[in-house]
């Protein structure tokens, strides 16, 4: 049935991104360097904090069976919270970083920012590539940085929803350091905005805690797909910052 | 009706002696977290200044902020700021009604005007022009809106005032709407509680009457000597909370061990209030000391944020009984098992492009 499939009209070499994530053609090389120490380190690190923060989130509204003994022999909620809040303010110190770096860095540092929404090219390439994950198209295309498809995850599904996760977080946190804190005063907005009843602040928060958990389940999936299907490398790119096309030269 | 009494004149008319009044003085400010230094001055200024009176308006509610209030635990503080109060207006409490009481109102409104506090319980309906609240044959909401017109300042006595409570949950057929939401051009200091505890009534009262403004107020309008912080930071129980011992079902071991209310769904740690300080009924006790869970009756929304006994409450746009973890998690397993499925036939597909049964792309023999 594949042989009835039109052949990839598009001249076969190396294929780049240009700065909006769209195909372009380069010349002949094998390896790319994409992703630059900092953002491969922010994103072990990021990803590492964020499975602490859903393993300790999910037990902090559904806490684990109650501890036998006195009450001053445990302090299981105190930890689970504790390590929740601490790892949660170093994944925003993580992300600040990361956006500094977004204004450093090369041009792939900036991707998971944005999405070129005007851009029409770039959403055929996305329904391009979802027609790729859907088998109805052959191969993939070829791209430095992120896929567009995985691009637009990156911008929703991650990003937004991280900033999101952190801002209700932090009030959280305003909540439980009191009124008076400077925490409150920096934070104390998302609760006017979205509650007043902070009780609609926690469910929202772990909600889009599920949207974080569906993000990472198809994109380690994904990953590690790709780096078995597509045309170049994933994986090790994350490891070593280097893009390898595999049917170079051909 | 006296016109340039004091506080002090009306309490002392009442029968109070001058040692009940001093005492007074101390409790008040011990309630309101100022230090003995104040006690000299809560008594001179009830001793000089002429009697601010209050007007207390009730709108659609239960009556229950009254019930609480005059059941405020000291006896003492109960008369006197009763005694400030029923001269004036109160329909449930005055001595005259019809007409009579009517007129009372007028009186003070333009006597007063710009000089009284309007307190206001319940909240007025505003569907159908009004006419779910009929109080002396007219709209509630337009006697509320003429005596805050002419208030220096309102009070909104309970959830009722300062968010609607229950007669404003979904769907909300009178459309009672929230005190705040129709006044708007005077300051509101809401004391929310479905009723609010007696002594933080009184106590918000007698500061205003005595200090002449109005007290310190958190960011939703609430008084913030008494809405200051939330159950769970001062609650009795959160030790249990903090070593994760909980009450799993009613009337089980941990329940009579006093643990933990967490998980029978207290919303004890999102609701500010004093009633783990404070108490109820003379500081005998409160929600959680008697074995349940708080349901954060003081909370905007509490009545449509169920459900009371589970932590994790209801996503409505869901549909019923739907939460973050049932939505969540059905939508995380059918994501897995697409993912599943998706690698399965992805393997297939593989399988079958290495065994060459595709024209392009033509894999280079490894
Ligand atoms: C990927 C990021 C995060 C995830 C997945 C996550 C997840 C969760 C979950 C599921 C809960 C339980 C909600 C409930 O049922 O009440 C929670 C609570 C909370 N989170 Fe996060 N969170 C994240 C980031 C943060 C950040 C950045 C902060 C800020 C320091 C934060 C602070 C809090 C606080 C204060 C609570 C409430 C704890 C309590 O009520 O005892 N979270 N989080
Ligand atoms: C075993 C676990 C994981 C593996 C193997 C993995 C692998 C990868 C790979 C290969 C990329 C590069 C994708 C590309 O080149 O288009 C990447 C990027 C990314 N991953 Fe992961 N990842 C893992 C866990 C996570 C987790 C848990 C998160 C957070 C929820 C996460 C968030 C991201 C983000 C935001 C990027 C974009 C980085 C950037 O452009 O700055 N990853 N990951
Ligand atoms: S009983 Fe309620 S208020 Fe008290 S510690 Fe437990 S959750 Fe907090």
């Amino acid at each position: 049935m594949y042989a009835e499939l039109p052949t990839d009209p598009r001249p076969r070499g190396l294929a780049g991104t240009d700065e909006a994530g769209v195909g372009v053609q380069l010349g002949q090389r094998t390896a790319i360097y994409v992703y630059e120490a900092p953002v491969r380190l922010w994103h072990w690190v990021n990803a590492l904090l964020i499975v602490v923060l859903i393993a300790t989130g999910f037990f902090i509204g559904r806490p684990l069976p109650s501890m036998p003994g006195e009450a001053s022999d445990a302090f299981l909620m105190g930890y689970i919270r504790f390590a929740h809040f601490a790892a949660g303010q170093a994944l925003v110190v993580a992300y600040l970083a990361r956006i500094f770096w977004a204004f450093v860095g090369n041009k792939h540092s900036r991707q998971i920012f944005y999405i070129p929404f005007w851009n029409a090219r770039w959403w055929k390439e996305v329904v391009w590539e979802a027609k790729w994950y859907l088998f109805l198209v052959p191969e993939p295309k070829k791209y430095e940085g992120h896929n567009p498809l995985a691009h637009l995850a990156m911008f929703t599904m991650f990003n937004l929803t991280l900033v999101f996760l952190i801002l209700t977080g932090c009030a959280l946190y305003a909540e439980g350091q009191g009124q008076g804190s400077w925490w409150f005063a920096a934070f104390g907005w998302v609760i006017d905005l979205l509650g007043p009843n902070t009780l609609w602040v926690h469910t929202l928060h772990r909600a889009a805690m599920w949207v974080m958990l569906v993000f990472a389940i198809i994109h380690i999936y994904a990953a590690i797909r790709e780096d078995i299907m597509s045309r170049q490398s994933m994986i090790s790119t994350m490891l070593s910052g280097e893009r390898m096309f595999k049917d170079d030269g051909q | 009706m006296a016109r340039l009494e004091t506080f002090y004149d009306v309490i002392r008319r009442q029968g109070i002696s001058r040692r009940n009044f001093m005492k007074f003085c101390s409790l008040t400010a011990a309630s309101l977290g100022l230090g003995p230094a104040f006690v000299p001055k809560i008594a001179h200024a009830m001793e000089t200044k002429p009697r601010i009176p209050v007007l207390w308006l009730h709108g659609l509610e239960c009556t229950c902020c009254s019930e609480s209030f005059i059941r405020s635990a000291h006896p003492l503080v109960k008369d006197v700021v009763l005694s400030m109060i029923s001269l004036d207006y109160d329909d449930t409490l005055m001595a005259s009604a019809g007409h009579q009481a009517e007129a009372i109102l007028e009186e003070i409104r333009h006597e007063y005007k710009g000089r009284y506090i309007a307190a206001i319980e319940g909240n007025p309906p505003l569907a159908d022009d009004g006419m779910y609240c009929i109080i002396g044959g007219r709209p509630f909401v337009e006697q509320l809106r003429e005596v805050c017109d002419d208030s220096m300042a309102v009070i909104s006595w309970g959830s009722c005032a300062s968010w609607g409570c229950v007669q404003a949950a979904k769907p909300n057929p009178t459309q009672a709407t929230p005190v705040d939401k129709v006044i708007k051009n005077k300051p509101i200091i809401k004391v929310p509680g479905c009723p609010p505890i007696a002594e933080v009534m009184t106590g918000v009262i007698t500061y205003m009457l005595t200090f002449d403004r109005i007290p310190e107020l958190d960011r939703q309008g609430r008084p913030t000597m008494f809405y200051g912080q939330r159950i769970h930071d001062k609650c009795y129980r959160r030790p249990h909370f903090d070593a994760g011992q909980f009450v799993e079902a009613w009337d089980d071991d941990q329940a009579r061990k006093g643990y933990c209310l967490y998980k029978m769904g207290c919303k004890g740690p999102t609701t500010y209030n004093a009633c783990s300080t404070v108490r109820w009924n003379d500081g005998l006790s409160f929600p959680i000391q008697s074995g349940h869970g708080c349901i954060g009756c003081s909370e905007d929304g509490f009545w449509d944020k169920g459900p009371f006994y589970s932590r994790l409450t209801d996503i409505p746009q869901f549909g019923a009984e739907a939460n973050a973890d049932s939505i969540g998690g059905a939508v995380a397993g059918v994501v897995t098992a697409a993912v599943a499925a998706h690698a399965g036939v992805s393997a297939v597909h593989r399988a079958r492009t290495k065994a060459g049964m595709t024209t392009p792309p033509q894999p280079p023999t490894p």
